[in-house]
């Protein structure tokens, strides 16, 4: 399969890449690792005309700890994100989602912001910087704007970022080296899950859903179950309340809120050991 | 505020433009390789057209099978799902430059001592993951290699006997 023709620019940085942005608008994408948008260009669902490598913009990769908060460059690698000794010390939970990222030749290319640009509900990372109430950081001609999670993902494949924005950097909270878990669900090893479910501890316990809806979710009923002190298997009977998962051809609604509930419970009795 | 979201990713006409030809220079198992592509080339279409190495192959091009695995800058890669610009000035190596002519690689090695393959369609890539895991993880674990594996698929040899093929290279590299 091999993508429709388009001009390649190779962004040297940031300011670069979000000229170009600039000049050519909705016509042009941003390709950092292309794990997801190169499959999308070979079925010829995107059709970019001008593609802007940033994939070489170097300074945009990096975990460093920033005091009360890591903060993460937006081309880190999902491979190098699970191998950070800084996440493994201060942020358990992302270095374990990011090793359960497709796989290994997946994980050596994509990156923490391409994954959160694409906004894919069915993707790990997404949901886990939901649960972590993480703060994207985004960079347009004007300057610099923070978004929080919360407010980030919009729609299936959409998200707060504007055409000629270039996502820099993740803030996460500092939530140490256990207190979480991850429940992804899947058929085969290297898929995407069916439904996951992520739940930090950190104080509270929040709790996020991968591919329950058109973006990923937090699991707010289960959240405020727990906070009135409701065991794990009471608060997880909430997981799916709200939701409106798809039907495809792995799962029906029904049983996407069937896994909801089975896997937040099973995220919430590993995230106390 | 304009958002980037579905209408943006789909609804973009095709361009006309067959997109300027960009010159690209990497080098492919040790050799300096030159080439003018479109830069929709994908990696693997560049390695088996324009540098004919033909030894990696193309299974299911959506990046789901691994026979188009090969290393750049040491890492394993899925070719089909890389363009060809994005390896300009890098290092790739496919299964051709894993060992000198006539022999063969301890990872090639342990796969025929341990019948790790059968039609042979997966080897390369599987090979090409295997090196990669082992420099990774020197001495993993059989779970470390199952799950070392899992972006690789083989449809007839089964699993068993090339995670002990790749448990072997693991053993005889010690």
């Amino acid at each position: 399969m091999i993508p429709a023709a388009f001009d390649y620019v190779r962004a040297g940085s940031a300011d670069e890449a979000i000229a170009i942005l600039s000049e050519h608008g909705d016509d042009a994408k941003l390709l950092a690792g292309g794990m997801s948008l190169i499959p999308l260009m070979k079925l010829r669902l995107s059709t970019p005309s001008v593609l802007v490598d940033v994939g070489r913009v170097a300074d945009l990769s990096y975990v460093r700890d920033a005091g009360d908060r890591l903060a993460i460059g937006a081309l880190t690698r999902h491979r190098d994100i699970e191998t950070s000794d800084v996440l493994a010390e201060h942020c358990g939970v992302l270095r374990a989602v990011a090793a359960q990222v497709g796989d290994n030749q997946v994980r050596h290319r994509g990156t923490i912001g391409g994954s959160v640009a694409h906004g894919d509900p069915a993707s790990d990372l997404p949901a886990a910087l939901l649960a972590l109430d993480a703060t994207f950081v985004a960079r347009g001609r004007a300057g610099e704007r923070e978004i929080a999670a919360a407010d980030f993902f919009q729609g299936f494949l959409e998200t707060a970022l504007a055409p000629d924005e270039l996502l820099t950097e993740i803030r996460v909270p500092k939530t140490g080296p256990r207190g979480f878990s991850y429940q992804k669900f899947n058929r085969r090893a290297q898929d995407w899950a069916i439904v996951g479910a992520v739940a930090v501890t950190n104080g509270a316990t929040r709790v996020a859903l991968v591919n329950m809806g058109t973006t990923p979710l937090r699991a707010l009923a289960v959240e405020a179950a727990l906070a009135a002190g409701a065991a794990p298997a009471d608060a997880s009977a909430h997981a799916a309340d709200g939701t409106e998962p798809a039907a495809d051809l792995n799962a029906s609604p029904e049983y996407r809120c069937h896994l909801a509930r089975v896997l937040t419970r099973r995220a919430l009795e590993e995230a106390a050991t | 505020m304009a958002r980037r979201g579905p209408g943006a990713l789909f609804n973009v006409p095709a361009s006309t433009n067959p997109g300027v030809s960009v010159r690209i220079s990497m080098t492919v198992n040790g050799a300096v390789q030159d080439h003018d592509v479109e830069p929709r080339t994908l990696l693997v279409q560049y390695l088996r057209e324009a540098c004919a190495l033909t030894g990696t192959k193309i299974g299911c091009d959506t990046s789901s099978c691994g026979a188009c695995t090969v290393l750049v800058d040491d890492e394993s890669v899925k070719s089909c799902t890389m363009f060809a610009a994005q390896a300009d000035g890098r290092s790739v190596t496919t299964i051709e430059g894993l060992a000198p002519e006539g022999a063969l690689h301890p990872v090639q090695q342990a796969f025929q001592d341990n019948h790790g393959l059968q039609c042979g369609f997966c080897t390369a890539g599987m090979v090409m993951a295997a090196v990669s895991l082992l420099d990774e993880i020197p001495n993993p674990t059989e779970r470390e290699v199952r799950e070392g594996l899992e972006g690789n698929l083989c449809r007839c040899t089964g699993y068993h006997n090339i995670v002990k093929a790749v448990l072997a290279a693991a053993g005889s590299a010690r």
